[in-house]
């Protein structure tokens, strides 16, 4: 006969760490951690995003779960990246009269960004000594997330590590780039929020959508944009690179 | 009909069901969520069925854009509260592809140098071109127009 009450410390951790409950609260409860360390102190680097990372790396790396296991709950949160890119029309319809009137600045300033990053990305990657596969891998990393991975597997780069460099594009953005910007003297809003939006995609634009709206508008618009411009120009650029 | 001393959140209400329940409703927000989902698979069906080079989600926006354009909703619709919601939280949602840094721990310290020049001296020139370009031919602009 079995007994009532037992002890299977094994079997449930077992099923918990492989359980969808599991990454997808460490992950919503890592994200309220950042979110609180950065309205406590109000500093730019603390971006939650960053501190969720840091929060479930930590986790997963002392714990000893695969990170596999923890993406049955992560994929259900990377899941709305799509809806949210669709939402980004939003921004956009509410600055609309601006957008239609800076049309040709912004397509142009988008195609230089991207066509610069895209050559720069490649070329100092080959000259500080990485091998053919990692240049590949760095090239479409502007891009958001969905794309840059895409792009990277098309040429031949490695998809998972482009999305995570990719990610440290968005985060340098959020982190840094209002304040690059300061220091090259961009404080046209339109301007700004384009540049946001070409090297650091929807983390960027969560840091553009804070500093104004006209900012957070135009980011959102770059980083379709560049989105379009990487899965378009990065096969052909990389033909002649 | 509730017990006549009921004391709680819902005191107050004479009937059950009560006429007004919440004075904010969240209808409006699913509804937009719905919106946001419906364009994203109207984009991503077509960009599939003609073999386009572009993300369905960024052809979703362009179509969530002409539905905005033409329904012109106001703040209190779910076609604002919806998107206002996800936007809200956009860091949140990178965060999953993010921790994928563990996997990659050795390739990244074994790359190190290349892998960080790479990524931000090329933010870097990104940002800088983009932002100069922009400005300048914004400026342009208005003093061709002015």
């Amino acid at each position: 006969m079995t007994p009532l009450v037992g002890w299977h410390p094994q079997q449930t951790w077992d099923w918990l760490t492989t359980s969808p409950l599991f990454g997808l609260t460490l992950t919503l409860g890592a994200y309220a951690v950042g979110r609180w360390a950065h309205r406590r102190t109000g500093n730019a680097v603390l971006q939650p995003v960053l501190v969720a990372i840091v929060v479930i790396a930590t986790v997963l790396l002392v714990a000893d779960v695969p990170y596999r296991d923890y993406l049955h709950g992560g994929d259900f949160v990377s899941f709305w990246l799509g809806p949210a890119t669709v939402a980004l029309a939003l921004p956009l319809h509410e600055e609309w009269h601006l957008v239609r009137r800076a049309a040709l600045p912004i397509l142009t300033g988008v195609v230089a960004g991207t066509v610069v990053s895209v050559v720069s990305a490649v070329l100092v990657t080959r000259a500080a000594g990485a091998s053919h596969a990692l240049q590949l891998t760095m090239a479409p990393k502007a891009a958001t997330t969905p794309v840059s991975i895409a792009v990277s597997g098309q040429v031949g780069g490695i998809p998972a590590l482009t999305a995570v460099l990719t990610i440290l594009a968005g985060i340098t953005g959020a982190v840094a780039g209002p304040w690059v910007l300061d220091r090259l003297r961009v404080r046209d809003p339109r301007a700004r929020g384009i540049a946001l939006g070409a090297v650091s995609h929807g983390v960027g634009t969560s840091r553009a959508l804070n500093e104004s709206r006209t900012e957070g508008a135009f980011s959102a618009l770059s980083m379709a944009l560049t989105a379009l411009a990487t899965s378009l120009l990065v096969p052909l650029l990389l033909l002649v690179l | 009909m509730l017990p006549a001393r009921y004391i709680g959140p819902l005191a107050g209400l004479t009937r059950w069901p009560p006429d007004t329940i919440h004075p904010v409703s969240d209808l409006p927000v699913l509804k937009g969520v719905l919106v946001l989902l419906g364009c994203q698979l109207a984009g991503e069906v077509v960009v599939r069925l003609l073999g386009l080079e572009i993300p369905g989600p960024v052809l979703g926006m362009l179509v969530f854009l002409a539905v905005l354009r033409l329904r012109r909703p106001r703040p209190s619709s779910g076609l604002v509260r919806g998107p206002v919601l996800l936007l809200g939280h956009l860091q949140l949602l990178f965060v999953p592809a993010g921790v994928g840094v563990i996997v990659y721990l050795d390739e990244l310290r074994a790359d190190a140098l290349p892998l960080a020049a790479g990524l931000w001296v090329s933010w870097l020139l990104g940002l800088a071109v983009t932002g100069a370009v922009v400005a300048g031919l914004a400026r342009l602009a208005t003093r061709g127009r002015g």
